[in-house]
């Protein structure tokens, strides 16, 4: 067994990235029915969508125009011209048995998207290409019945539900990306987390990968450097976050190279990504190519965007991710070493929310790179989705600065609103946390510690100071951790002085 | 023009989820080869340079704005249902994409 | 009362209009004349007395209050079974959709009952439009009634046939090749194929999208231009729906005026295949139409040979995807499922044993004409056969008004004498195909018989010119008519009931 490092030093990597994002319009890509998320089954169909004789598709227009954004977002050229594709194969998700796409006319080409990525030697930067982006419809979805896991194997029959079938879809592909030498997974990573950012900033979709209206496939391959011959590819699907992304490349790196040590052909499939053990699973054989008979939609007429539309298009893409997060790091004056942090830790929208809400940027950071960070891995989420607000960061952050509680004690608050304990102001009340700021219940406090602990004030009155812990130790017990540890100590010394 | 074989036939067949009979398979290629050798022609006249017309009409751009139109009820939805559950469509076991 | 069945519309629209007659009466009048005749001749696939009845009394009742109505309320009409009514079985002429009611109705039957048109029932035709002869339909064929013996056309041929058996008026057909022209010329009734894009495709089942149009058929001109204005518009569920006024079809078919219009007779449409009965009569047409003022010249459209062709490749290659739909799923027939087999093994079965012999030919015509290597030598050579085809048809309407030919090759043939010749029954759309693969538009109406049946005459127009054809098509008519005593099918038998096939 190969470690990465010798997997990297054999083989170059290839990667292909296809990212599917539901736009968030009002209506399907080509009727008029809703696209509310978790409607009751079939309450948001129409005959064409469920793909009735005699149904037409209608493009909407809005999704015309979120694509557009996408592809100016992207570096790409907007086609002057471009069709949408019939897409012939049988599924029942699939209503019409053929998925209105975009084949050999795309309406976005040839764009780029520059990432950036921690290595040991700073933060670094890699071009992606981009080949197309295109618009086509989603699918039904199915629930299996009968088999033991709700999954398709062994079950006996299934139940569609087709709300979903006909949202519009983007497809965003890369060119195969090559020259990642070792960071595959974290360009991986980080590309999806771009443009995740960027879409989420134009406002075309909720980019919820846990909700499904963002899904990644990623496509790699290996080949022994210096070859110059592209390897077999696998398709990993199934991938829902990103930090599956990155987990889901770096396994299949790994299962490609003991395949090929072993001198084992590497099958051309599709694999599915196990959360639970991190690896891929075997799915459906991607042997023989399926002949999907494209041709052009005769329903639909071809989208030529005007000139003038995109430039109005163009004029309206908000700052890029890159250059806002430049932009912070100079107001904020932040190290580069620690900004490269916030960006992995995908913190720096929250904090910028936090200082927003007026609080010290330098203060907020700590927060959410560290305890709060902390607490995100524990759980394994993402720090974005700790159920804690930048409004509580920030609000917690102003009671210590104004003395109402210490850091020990912020902490506690933290953790509980964390918990679901509630917002600040009741976790405190709730949990009776309050800085014991009266000087003469400190001294009182002090003066007991002092009294059951003869030897070591005398030790500090004759100039040992750090054995001064000890008693501040004991007042800190004494008050519940609610006294200020530095007030204390200041106390303390002071009496013994 | 060459030979429409069996096996392609029924390759197609399968391509387009049509269960057919030996017989029907051995048929119908005989009659693909009559109508292809016809049809052929085309070939003819089209021209490397001549632009194929995917629709009559010279339109482009037609959109509807974003705005929600009526949609069915479940009940209306599912009315020619052969088999329904819970207000979905039921249909037999999926050969998935799942090994 | 059984008068009124031999009525035109425009006639009953007057007598109804005059409230000399109410819609009920003209209803029932219709719907018995079904009763009579339709074992014989099988015209229709359902008919739909009680709601028939019910439309008709709106009517009515309507009037009554002094509403303001259509020209055409209270007119009963006939529809062919590929448009979608809202709770009415519609089969497309398959066993595929046997029972289905759909839950929506096509706009075109939305439009039609707005107008106050009484829709008596569903009209028979070749399965999924797949035809010429009406006897590729799952439910029996359809009897021509000037000869239950022969066809009466395809793919609708079921419309043709009610209108010329006086079961109604009025029909709605739908033509891709020449399904409503054909049929029409076979039956001596009138028939056009508006411009594509001139009526919407909302709610038609659909068999070729780009070549599809519905269209209107009745027995005299001004009635199918009655019905044309009714139909046409832009419909914003059809994005292929021309967002233009309609042409003035009804005024062009009252002018029926060809003074100084110039006629381009099509040289390809003509010759070896053509019965000699056929061309005789379209020549003594364009004797009629130089009588009556237009210069006649003949015209070349050299493409029009490979039409055939590139019709059988691109009709069955986006019906092949159209139809991929009927898949057991969601609506319609659902064959084997008995706990043991797969989603795809029963939509294998269900297409197997719902599709009939002409449309499972057609869906692996279509698949392989579409598939990875084959794409470009078919389906992509035939969409350039299609350029060449409307740039001859350009070329042609740059120097005449409209284009003139024989409807079809020959009369009406025998029941059963096409049918294992799939080839040579696809020659009977020859003359009608290249119109439907340009876009443009196209009418047949009778121009005499040729031994005892109908020979259809066909006035092709440059897209959106729609009306010319009605202004010709009347004139013609009524020179026709002059000589005969009155439009064809007055000369057509009257069937009794004791007719059998």
């Amino acid at each position: 067994m190969l470690t990465y490092e010798q997997i990297i030093e054999k083989y170059e990597p290839a990667l292909g990235l296809e990212v599917h994002v539901e736009l968030g319009t009002k209506t399907k890509m080509f009727c008029g029915c809703p696209t509310e998320f978790g409607a009751e089954p079939n309450t948001q169909v129409c005959p064409v969508c469920l793909g009735m004789p005699g149904a037409l598709p209608f493009v909407n227009e809005r999704a015309i125009e979120s694509t557009i954004l996408i592809g100016l977002a992207l570096n790409c050229s907007i086609a002057p011209m471009s069709r949408f594709a019939r897409k012939n194969y049988f599924y029942p998700d699939m209503p019409k048995n053929f998925q209105i796409s975009q084949y050999d006319e795309p309406i976005c080409t040839d764009g780029y998207l520059d990432v950036e990525y921690e290595t040991p030697e700073g933060m670094k930067t890699f071009r992606i290409e981009i080949e197309r982006v295109h618009m086509e419809e989603d699918t039904g979805k199915s629930l299996h019945v009968g088999g033991a896991t709700g999954r398709i194997h062994g079950a006996e029959y299934s139940l569609l539900d087709y709300n979903r079938a006909g949202i519009p879809l983007v497809e965003i592909v890369t060119k195969t990306v090559l020259g990642t030498e070792g960071y595959a997974p974290q360009i991986a990573k980080a590309y999806v987390k771009e443009l995740r950012d960027i879409l989420r900033a134009l406002g075309v979709s909720d980019v919820k990968m846990e909700q499904g209206s963002l899904r990644c496939d990623a496509n790699i391959s290996l080949s022994p450097r210096g070859s110059g011959i592209l390897g077999t590819r696998s398709e990993t699907k199934n991938v829902n976050s990103l930090r599956s992304v990155e987990r889901a490349i770096t396994s299949e790196m790994h299962r490609h190279a003991q395949r090929l040590e072993a001198g084992e052909r590497v099958v051309q499939e599709t694999r599915h990504f196990q959360e639970d053990s991190g690896t891929t699973r075997s799915g459906r054989s991607k042997e023989q190519a399926e002949d999907y008979r494209y041709f052009p939609e005769p329903d639909l007429l071809p989208v030529a965007p005007s000139a003038e539309w995109i430039e109005e298009l163009r004029a309206q893409l908000p700052e890029r991710p890159s250059a806002h997060r430049a932009r912070l790091q100079q107001l904020w004056q932040v190290p580069d070493k620690e900004m490269a942090a916030m960006i992995n830790a995908g913190v720096v929208g929250i904090v910028e929310e936090t200082v927003a809400q007026g609080a010290d940027p330098t203060k907020a950071r700590t927060w959410w790179l560290g305890e709060i960070s902390r607490l995100a891995n524990e759980r394994e989420v993402e720090v974005a989705e700790m159920p804690i607000t930048p409004k509580d960061v920030a609000e917690i952050i102003a009671l210590v600065a104004a003395g109402e509680l210490t850091d020990k004690l912020a902490r506690q608050v933290v953790e509980g609103v964390i918990a679901g304990e509630g917002k600040p102001k009741e976790v405190i009340a709730a949990r009776g946390i309050k800085v014991v700021s009266d000087e003469g219940e400190l001294v009182a406090a002090i003066e007991r510690a002092i009294a059951a602990q003869p030897e070591t004030a005398q030790k500090v009155r004759d100039g040992n100071i750090p054995a001064a812990g000890a008693l501040i130790g004991a007042v800190m017990k004494d008050t519940k951790g609610q006294a200020d540890a530095a007030r204390v100590r200041e106390l303390l010394l002071g009496l013994l002085a | 023009m060459s030979r429409i074989s069996n096996e392609e036939v029924a390759r197609i067949a399968h391509l387009a989820r049509l269960e057919l009979s030996a017989n029907e398979i051995a048929e119908l290629a005989g009659e693909m080869e009559a109508i292809l050798g016809a049809v052929a022609r085309v070939q003819e006249a089209a021209k490397s340079d001549v632009v194929p017309t995917s629709h009559p009409l010279a339109l482009v751009n037609v959109t509807r704005p974003d705005v929600v139109r009526p949609s069915l009820t479940p009940e209306s939805a599912l009315s020619g249902a052969p088999a329904s559950e819970e207000d979905r469509f039921r249909v037999p076991q999926i050969l998935g994409e799942e090994a | 009362m059984s008068e009124l069945i031999y009525k035109s519309a425009a006639q009953l629209s007057e007598s109804l209009a005059k409230k000399e007659v109410s819609a009920r009466e003209v209803t029932q009048a219709h719907l018995d004349q079904i009763t009579k005749v339709d074992q014989a001749v099988h015209a229709f696939l359902f008919v739909d007395t009680e709601g028939a009845l019910a439309q008709a009394d709106q009517v009515d009742a309507a009037r009554a209050k002094g509403e303001n109505l259509g020209p055409l309320a209270g007119v009963p009409l006939a529809l062919k079974d590929i448009l979608a009514q809202e709770g009415i079985p519609t089969t497309c002429g398959s066993k595929i959709l046997e029972g289905w009611r759909p839950p929506y109705s096509a706009t075109v039957v939305k439009k039609l009952r707005a107008a106050g048109v009484v829709i008596l029932g569903k009209t028979n035709m070749d399965e999924f439009a797949m035809g010429s002869s009406t006897e590729n339909s799952a439910f029996g064929t359809t009897q021509n009634p000037w000869d239950l013996t022969r066809i009466p056309g395809g793919s609708g041929g079921g419309s043709a046939a009610a209108l010329a058996a006086f079961e109604a008026p009025l029909a709605i057909g739908s033509d891709t090749g020449g399904s409503i022209r054909q049929p029409a010329a076979v039956t001596g009734t009138v028939g056009v194929k508006p411009t594509y894009g001139g009526v919407s495709r909302y709610g038609v089942i659909a068999y070729s999208s780009s070549l599809d149009q519905v269209g209107p058929c009745a027995r005299t001109v001004l009635d199918t231009a009655l019905l044309h204005e009714v139909i046409a518009g832009h419909d914003d569920y059809d994005a292929t729906s021309i967002n233009a006024p309609t042409p003035p079809v009804v005024a062009a078919a009252k002018r029926a005026d060809v003074k100084g219009m110039k006629i381009g007779v099509i040289k390809e449409l003509s010759g070896d295949g053509y019965e000699s009965g056929v061309s005789e009569r379209f020549e003594e047409s364009l004797e009629i139409l130089r009588s009556q003022g237009a210069t006649i010249e003949m015209v070349s459209c050299p493409n029009f040979d490979y039409g055939l062709a590139a019709y059988y490749l691109i009709a069955p290659s986006e019906a092949s995807s159209n139809l991929a739909r009927f898949d057991a799923m969601r609506y319609g027939l659902r064959v084997g499922d008995d706990g043991s087999r797969s989603a795809e093994e029963v939509m294998s079965m269900t297409r197997a044993a719902g599709f009939g012999r002409e449309v499972k030919r057609r869906i692996v015509l279509g698949t392989y004409a579409l598939s990875a290597g084959y794409y470009d030598a078919y389906y992509g050579s035939a969409q350039k056969v299609r350029t060449l085809i409307t740039q001859d048809f350009a070329k042609a309407f740059s120097s005449v008004d409209v284009l003139v030919s024989p409807t079809t090759p020959t009369v009406a043939f025998p029941i059963g004498a096409k049918s294992n010749d799939p080839v040579a029954m696809y020659l009977s759309d020859v003359a009608t195909i290249p119109v439907n693969l340009a876009g443009v538009a196209a009418m047949s109406l009778p121009a005499g018989l040729s031994e005892g049946l109908p020979v259809g005459f066909q006035i092709i127009a440059p897209a959106m010119k729609d009306d010319r054809l009605y202004q010709v098509g009347a004139a013609l008519e009524r020179e026709l008519a002059a000589k005969w005593g009155g439009v064809l099918t007055t000369k057509a038998p009257k069937l009794s009931s004791s007719a059998g096939a």
